[in-house]
């Protein structure tokens, strides 16, 4: 056991799980909320020539996933400090 | 110098480059063959893994699916790039930490059980070959077309590339070749992109061009499309016609599916540590990104195109005697067909009776750069794109089949005592035999190459990744849970793609749906089935043994991440 209790483990975990699913919901949110389920609603506002809920389908939901994933490293690396499970420096 | 001789000029110098690099880095070892020895830095790896998984169906095809449907074709965009966000987030990390070769070595150790490695090895064998056929065609389109090659040679030639680098180099050889190829396929991509949006828009930037005004000013060009869309019967371009559930559906199979398939799984295998593994899934979504959002916009482009060469710029037909010459040249293969009904020496095409034409969605952009009427050189550059996404995807395919077979099957089923030399001899061997079969569906293509797709996408969703999912976030999950609930997901998802697709293809009209699903989305039902037979299961049999749940444990951070090893 690398976690100096076991206390720790669960309180690592715990915290994983909750930016894991943080990020999820903004991932649902975007592709199948924006993209699809509100998409007509959206299409009635107007971003320069896109409608958009056609753009969030078709650009945003891109762009975002795209962010979502490096936020995630950045939380999960401080993460790893924090309850020191980072792995070694020299790998 | 004509497109011709460019072509030859620019396919030859790219082949000549992934050559070279094969020879440069060539395996030594089964763990380089496998995953390159896990030392491949996030940035290169992630490059890779875009190559890998941008296939001919993603260069050739997407864009053209799109132009053709608008809005629906969302699912595409949304699923096959929001899958990354499931990878890096629920996947990769912890499947690298864990550190074995392949996914049926995760499935089969987690599980305790040699059953549940064998029914994953039969999956993931399946789902390759489904995929590398297409592969090997799209290689003979492209040849046929640009280089005025037969299929049948195209396919023997692109086979005897992927031989060399994918046999000699292993992952390793892989890698660094799909790097070169990203690099190719992605200008290909981009630089008749950039033109055109210039053309129509004035803006360099193709993702802001399309949402941008009409070169001549005054008018969205998305706002014209979907006028010229309504006038000739076509639904709006920006509304789309499929239900809303079916497009959740598709979206979410599509997305779950990408997260399960052996071949992109893999390539979080080869980086050296776990913190790389989240990172690699983030620049492999970046660089799938830049042709993702491009493609909705050359897809906007080349419809208006078309449309207005073909229609004339009035909306009266153009006249076929002096129609463009890629009209004639398409037509030649067989992918454009024009029947003058009315008479009148014109071509029109609309979605009701006035349609004269019968288009194929590949050309929109194969024959995007002819119909814009841009410098010979791009037009070159197309067949080397095409090439370099077909190829890097079909190694990588034939990778996860060699190593399914010499891996999983030979060394931890049925030959346990063969050498690390023996076992790479093997693997060279697969690999070896793999191509030739991949290059024989790609001369005899199986009627439906095309309907499979959905086969590879609904499987890799309703079996492997809630059996993943479940391995890693539900530690006291047993096997008899993860067993049954991949074998109901996949006989579910695998009878109603079937039934539809191959035994009553005239019942497949969404009356005859399930809850309005068609068989492309209905590998999300799968998986939802598969989460919820594993949990009624395990309830029933009891918990996971306390030493697999002492693994999963330390699999969850990632302290102490070695080389993957094979034990």
């Amino acid at each position: 056991m690398s976690f100096e209790t076991k206390e720790h483990a669960k309180q690592y975990w715990r915290e994983n799980v909750k930016i894991m699913l943080t990020l999820l919901a903004i991932w649902f949110a975007v592709s199948y909320g924006a993209g699809i389920l509100l998409v007509d609603a959206l299409n009635e506002i107007r971003l320069f020539g896109f409608k958009l809920g056609f753009w969030f389908a078709q650009q945003g939901s891109i762009y975002t996933f795209i962010i979502l994933i490096f936020v995630y490293v950045k939380k999960m690396n401080a993460l790893d400090r924090k309850y020191n499970v980072q792995e070694d420096e020299d790998q | 110098m004509d497109v011709q001789t460019l072509t030859y000029l620019l396919v030859g110098l790219s082949f000549a480059l992934y050559i070279g690099i094969a020879i440069w880095a060539r395996a030594g070892s089964t763990s380089e063959f496998y995953v390159a020895g896990g030392g491949i830095p996030p940035v290169a790896n992630g490059m890779a893994t875009a190559a890998d998984w941008m296939s001919a169906a993603s260069w050739i095809s997407m864009a053209g699916i799109i132009s053709f449907a608008g809005y629906d074709g969302s699912v595409y965009l949304m699923g096959w790039t929001g899958g990354y966000v499931l990878l890096a987030l629920c996947l990769a990390p912890y499947l690298r930490k864990f550190g074995k070769f392949t996914v049926p070595d995760f499935i089969g150790d987690r599980y305790y059980s040699q059953t549940a490695r064998t029914v994953a090895v039969i999956c993931a064998i399946f789902i390759s070959f489904t995929y590398v056929a297409g592969q090997m065609r799209g290689v003979g389109v492209v040849f046929s077309r640009f280089l005025e090659v037969p299929v049948n040679t195209g396919v023997i030639i692109g086979m005897i590339i992927v031989f060399f680098y994918a046999v000699l180099g292993g992952m390793k050889g892989i890698t660094y070749t799909q790097v070169a190829q990203y690099c190719v396929l992605i200008f290909a991509f981009m630089v008749p992109a950039i033109f055109i949006s210039l053309l129509m828009t004035g803006n360099p930037i193709p993702q802001l061009g399309f949402g941008g005004e009409v070169a001549e000013g005054g008018v969205y060009l998305l706002d014209k499309l979907d006028g010229l869309s309504t006038e000739l019967g076509f639904a709006q371009y920006t509304e789309g016609s499929k239900p809303m559930i079916d497009v959740f559906f598709i979206t979410a199979a599509l997305m779950v599916g990408t997260a399960g398939l052996p071949h992109v799984i893999v390539r979080f295998f080869t980086v050296p540590t776990v913190a790389g593994a989240r990172k690699s899934a983030g620049w492999a979504l970046i660089f799938i990104a830049i042709l993702y959002t491009t493609a909705p916009a050359v897809a906007v482009f080349a419809r208006v195109n078309m449309i207005n060469t073909i229609n004339g710029p009035d909306g009266a037909g153009a006249l076929y005697s002096e129609a463009p010459s890629w009209i004639n040249s398409w037509e030649k293969t067989g992918l454009i067909k024009w029947e003058d009904k009315n008479g009148d020496g014109r071509m029109f095409y609309a979605a009701d009776g006035r349609n004269e034409m019968k288009i194929d969605r590949d050309i929109m952009v194969l024959a995007n750069p002819e119909i814009a009427e841009l410098p010979n050189w791009v037009i070159a550059l197309v067949a080397a794109g095409g090439l370099a996404a077909a190829l890097s995807t079909a190694a990588g395919l034939l990778l996860v089949i060699s190593t399914s077979v010499s891996h999983d099957l030979l060394k931890r089923n049925l030959m346990p005592n063969i050498t690390d030399k023996q076992e790479l001899l093997f693997a060279r061997g697969a690999a070896a035999v793999a191509v030739v079969v991949a290059g024989y569906l790609g001369i005899n293509p199986p009627g439906f190459v095309a309907q499979v797709v959905a086969f590879a996408f609904g499987l890799a969703a309703s079996s492997f990744f809630p059996a993943i999912i479940l391995g890693i976030f539900h530690k006291r999950m047993n096997k008899e849970g993860a067993l049954s609930g991949m074998v109901v997901g996949i006989i579910f998802t695998a009878s109603y793609i079937i039934y539809f697709k191959f035994i009553n293809p005239a019942a497949n009209v969404s009356d005859n749906w399930f809850l309005g699903i068609s068989p492309e989305g209905i590998g999300t039902l799968g998986m939802i089935l598969n989460f919820v037979v594993a949990f009624v299961v395990h309830k029933v049999t009891g918990d996971a043994p306390e030493d697999v749940q002492d693994v999963v444990e330390s699999i969850r951070y990632p302290k102490g991440a070695g080389e993957a090893t094979a034990h």
